[in-house]
């Protein structure tokens, strides 16, 4: 068969990297997303026919093709079941517990590689290396590949099971916790020495297994530390970390394919991560140290708000004045999607825009637990996206808007983040909504957001509370338009 | 509790306390509204659309006072009027109480809990209700219309086919709430409009309205107590003398608001700058009422002298009934909102609300006017916390820039030190596949940049499932043995990664789906 299959997997990397491309527009995303399709179709196929002819397999049984395929097919239909089943309020945890898939089946891969390496010689019936065996660099590669894998794999679990609910989404803060990960780093780096130089099979599976051990700690501990707020950023990593397991497969098994697609998905994780961290400003090392983002409600200390206090209103109020605006701006936050109301908001935006009012949405790079959350939301809700405009294109137009509804969000709109030095969010870029000549905010109760930080927007004098459920409140005034 | 309102007593009065849009309010907290027929004509509200709107109306006045636990309206009340008012009941309107000792008495006398919406505390939280402020707004905006009715030209500058127009050039005295109102409504009308004030403070706003500040050459801040002007050095005053006799020769139009607490109002245009101005002139003084900023002021009249017409109306908002009561009533309506805390109609007086205790003038028969002093200093410009915004960042930048060259020099380093050592000891097949590998992660930083954010959570499923590439992996690793460890391992990776692959390609097609354009 020559080197047909790797000609296959040279059309497959294009067709990954187009797809890439393809998903820079709106426009262009569907497309993107097929061409991926056809580079894994070709990928797979390539690969099958590879492992039934591959050279150091020698070919596979009858047995084991049918298994793969029972594989292939067992894996496809809990794929899709999955993917039908999720809600997009629920994507962030889907994404988060593919990565773990990724990362134990890095760990797979890697042990079957290390295993497939050694064989039995009948002649001393000891277990040594094959002679087509690993080098030095062959097993550094090994190590690396299950390391990450293991480390993703919990990581991602542990990131899932905080989105879904499952784990309190406080970080966890052991004491001397940067202490324990670096000893365990420098456990696994020794591991590591002592793996790539002892002779016995015994041995060196050991050393294996006790890193993999290690690392699933290891991934666990970093994700527990963090709190909910940054989760945009631990998925975008762990999305990152992903892509860096599939090409350190790629390494160990010598397959360009691999490499390449690991190092796109990789540097696509490390951007989105980027771009969070910048959206938050904080830097990427102080998000993985964690510690940030109680979690909690509640007042923050050492603010003293003195005579500062808020001004409530009612829903026919705000319909009211809904109606009598021209330029109406909408900043949803992860409250909307706890709420569901992306579907009343999404109609209150259907009769504004029949009354002549122009109706748009600003979305914060953070807004929601997942890079572009709130634009999947939005989307499911079946409001067209070219409403939907992004931070930096969108800021200059607060000052001339006549209301602004701030749902389900908090500190994306704390003006403190840029005139109060003292403030933890200082110098976080958000969107201007105070400057807006009236701005009501849907909230359940007065407590701060997931920083932990007051908003001194709430007191403002153009600023109106709207409390009780995001969902309740936009259906209210739904009702109220309707009615006036 | 019930709420009356009364028809206003004094003569030519046109404003009330109560329209029907406070009524709804006013009843959404919790009261019973009556008021005393015919109390809104004059504002254009007939008694229908109070009744309208949910409130009683009662023919006479005597038997809304009756009826009412609270009192409300709008200027200072008349001794017969308390007399008329329920002993323990409460009074809301404005009471001067420096001016009215006789009423405060009498109303001390009958145990009534009385609140001056003119001692209103000036501080940010308690602006919903300090009517003094709407009341100035409102003034300011009358003074330009009476002046533009005297005024025997345009106020805009225009070139029409029978000549050029020169605009109208107004000049405001006093940058408050009054004077700000003033400049705008000059403005919109095309004016030039220059302004003054001793406060340096509200230079900015003058300018946010369109106005030219008039500056002198001299270092004193006028900014006094509570956001008012205080009064200023002789020298100081010569030299805004001089600045007004030059400026009366050149605009048509002066509107003067200058007002210091307790004192007189200050005299700041003699006969002398009166009889340089041009003929056809208007003066309007909005400091009439005390003693008035124009020396030939006389209060409540329009007089002519040497060819200028000066205004002293001290009624001006009333001469704008509507709008006036409209924000009189909005006032009271939010001063009722917060000592209302229950929304249940009991109306709770709350001696520790700063607020509450500026305003309360007699209370359970004392006179609790003046409340002791609580030095609060004017809301300061916003442009103070903006200085202290930019400080710490001119600090931190240059440390910052240096650390980071540090750091890319190192990173550079490193990494030159690290390929090295690749190149020294790894195979060239390693070599080849870090070539494609490095390579790949700058097609891929360069292609993932270009993704609009609103795509990002597609990507991050597309990227999920062409990480689950890894299955190729798997499926290479399956070796002849299919039962051996590796084989099955091997398999159980690839079963796992398919999910992947299926699960982050369709969940991708459902939400790229969704995403629609506007028809």
């Amino acid at each position: 068969m020559g080197a047909i299959p790797q000609i296959a997997w040279l059309i497959a990397a294009v067709c990954f990297v187009l797809s890439l491309g393809g998903l820079s527009q709106h426009a262009t995303a569907r497309r993107g997303n097929m061409l991926g399709i056809i580079g894994m179709v070709l990928a797979i196929f390539a690969a099958f026919f590879a492992a039934l002819e591959g050279e150091h397999a020698l070919g596979i049984t009858l047995a084991g093709q049918v298994l793969l395929v029972a594989a292939l097919v067992t894996g496809g239909i809990a794929g899709a079941v999955l993917a039908t089943r999720v809600g997009m309020t629920g994507m962030p945890q889907m994404v988060a517990i593919l990565h773990s898939f990724v990362g134990l089946a890095a760990v797979l891969v890697g042990f079957s590689v290390f295993l497939s390496s050694w064989h039995v010689d009948p002649a001393i019936t000891e277990t040594v290396k094959s002679s087509v065996g690993p080098d030095l660099i062959h097993e550094i590669e090994i190590f690396l590949g299950v390391f990450i894998g293991g480390l993703t794999f919990t990581g991602s679990v542990i990131a899932w099971g905080k989105l879904e609910g499952k784990i309190d989404s406080k970080p966890l803060m052991i004491p001397g916790r940067h202490a324990i990960n670096l000893v365990m780093l420098i456990a696994c780096a020794l591991l590591g020495i002592w793996f790539v130089q002892v002779g016995s099979f015994g041995a060196a599976m050991l050393a294996l297994i006790v890193m993999l051990l290690l690392s699933f700690v290891f991934g666990a501990h970093l994700v527990m530390a963090i709190g909910g707020a940054d989760m945009p950023v631990v998925v975008s990593m762990l999305n990152s970390y992903s892509g860096w397991a599939a090409a350190a497969t790629g390494f160990m098994l010598s397959n360009d394919l691999l490499i390449i697609t690991g190092a796109l998905v990789g540097s696509s994780g490390a951007i989105l991560s980027y771009i969070m961290c910048h959206a938050m400003n904080r830097s990427f090392v102080s998000v993985i140290l964690g510690g940030f983002g109680t979690g909690s409600g509640g007042d923050a200390p050492g603010i003293d708000r003195g005579d500062q206090t808020f001004t409530s209103t009612s829903a026919e109020e705000v319909a009211q004045s809904l109606r009598d605006a021209k330029e109406v701006i909408v900043v949803p936050g992860y409250g909307m999607a706890v709420a569901q109301a992306q579907h009343p908001i999404r109609e209150i935006t259907e009769l504004l825009q029949a009354n002549g009012t122009r109706t748009r949405f600003a979305i914060h790079p953070v807004a929601g637990r997942l890079p572009g959350h709130m634009n999947v939301l939005l989307a499911e809700a079946r409001l067209p996206y070219d409403l939907v405009l992004e931070m930096e294109e969108i800021n200059v137009d607060f000052p001339s808007t006549d209301v602004v509804l701030v749902v389900g969000a908090n500190d994306i709109v704390n003006p403190g983040a840029l005139d109060d030095p003292s403030s933890p969010i200082y110098g976080m870029p958000v969107l201007e909504a105070w400057k807006a000549h009236n701005v009501v905010v849907f909230k359940r109760s007065m407590a701060s957001g997931y920083s932990g930080v007051d908003n001194p927007l709430f007191y403002n004098d153009n600023t109106d509370m709207l409390f009780g459920d995001a969902k309740k409140s936009a259906d209210e005034i739904l009702q109220a338009l309707r009615m006036l | 509790m019930i709420i009356g309102a009364i028809k206003e007593s004094a003569g030519g009065e046109r404003r009330v306390a109560a329209t029907p849009d406070s009524v709804k309010k006013l009843i959404k907290l919790g009261y019973d509204v009556v008021v005393e027929s015919g109390c809104g004509i004059a504002a254009n509200f007939p008694d229908s659309l109070y009744e309208m709107a949910g409130a009683k109306v009662q023919q006479d006045q005597q038997s809304v006072l009756q009826l009412a636990d609270i009192t409300i309206k709008v200027e200072a009340p008349q001794l017969e009027e308390i007399n008329e008012i329920r002993e323990n009941s409460t009074l809301i309107s404005f009471v001067w109480p420096a001016k009215h000792p006789e009423q405060v008495d009498l109303l001390r006398r009958r145990k009534i809990t009385t609140l001056a919406m003119d001692c209103v505390p000036r501080i940010s939280r308690a602006q919903k209700l300090d009517a003094l402020s709407s009341m100035a707004n409102i003034a300011g905006y009358r003074a330009v219309i009476e002046a533009a009715t005297e005024f025997g030209s345009f106020f805009t500058g225009q070139i029409t086919a029978a000549g050029k127009v020169p605009p109208a050039k107004v000049l405001v005295i006093g940058a408050g709430v009054a004077g700000l109102s003033a400049i705008g409504t000059a403005k919109s009308l095309g004016a030039i409009v220059r302004a003054f004030d001793t406060r340096l403070a509200v230079k900015d706003q003058v300018k946010s309205m369109g106005a030219d500040f008039l500056e002198l050459e001299f270092k004193e801040s006028g900014e006094g107590e509570g956001g008012y002007a205080k009064t200023m050095s002789a020298e100081f005053i010569a030299a805004e003398m001089e600045l007004f006799a030059k400026q009366a020769k050149e605009v048509d139009i002066i509107v003067t608001t200058a007002l210091i607490p307790g004192k007189p109002a200050p005299e700041l245009i003699t006969t002398e700058m009166v009889k340089s101005m041009k003929p056809g002139s208007v003066i309007v003084d909005l400091a009439a009422q005390n003693g008035g900023n124009c020396k030939l002021t006389e209060p409540d009249r329009k007089i002519v002298a040497h060819d200028v017409t000066i205004i002293g109306f001290t009624d001006l908002p009333s001469r704008l009934p509507t709008q006036a009561s409209n924000l009189f009533a909005n006032n009271i309506v939010n001063l009722l909102t917060d000592m209302t805390p229950g929304k249940d109609g009991l109306l709770k007086v709350n001696l520790e609300d700063q607020v509450v205790r500026g305003a309360l003038v007699t209370h359970a028969g004392e006179v609790t006017w003046p409340p002791p002093k609580v030095p609060e200093p004017s809301p300061p410009p916003t442009q103070h916390s903006a200085e202290v915004a930019t400080q710490p960042k001119l600090e931190i930048k240059p440390a910052k820039s240096w650390v980071h060259w540090i750091w890319t020099c190192g990173a550079v380093m490193a990494s030159l030190l690290m390929l090295w050592l690749v190149g020294k000891y790894a195979p060239p097949e390693f070599v080849s596949h870090l070539t494609v590998f490095v390579l790949a992660c700058f097609v891929g930083w360069q292609l993932v940049w270009n993704v609009t954010p609103a795509l990002h959570t597609p990507l991050m499923s597309v990227t999920n499932a062409i990480s689950g590439i890894i299955v190729i992996g798997g499926l290479l690793q399956v070796g002849r043995i299919w039962y051996g460890p590796s084989s099955l391992l091997a398999i159980f990776a690839v079963l796992i990664a398919t999910i992947n692959v299926v699960g982050g390609f369709l969940v991708t097609h459902r939400m790229l789906g969704m995403f629609r354009k506007q028809d």
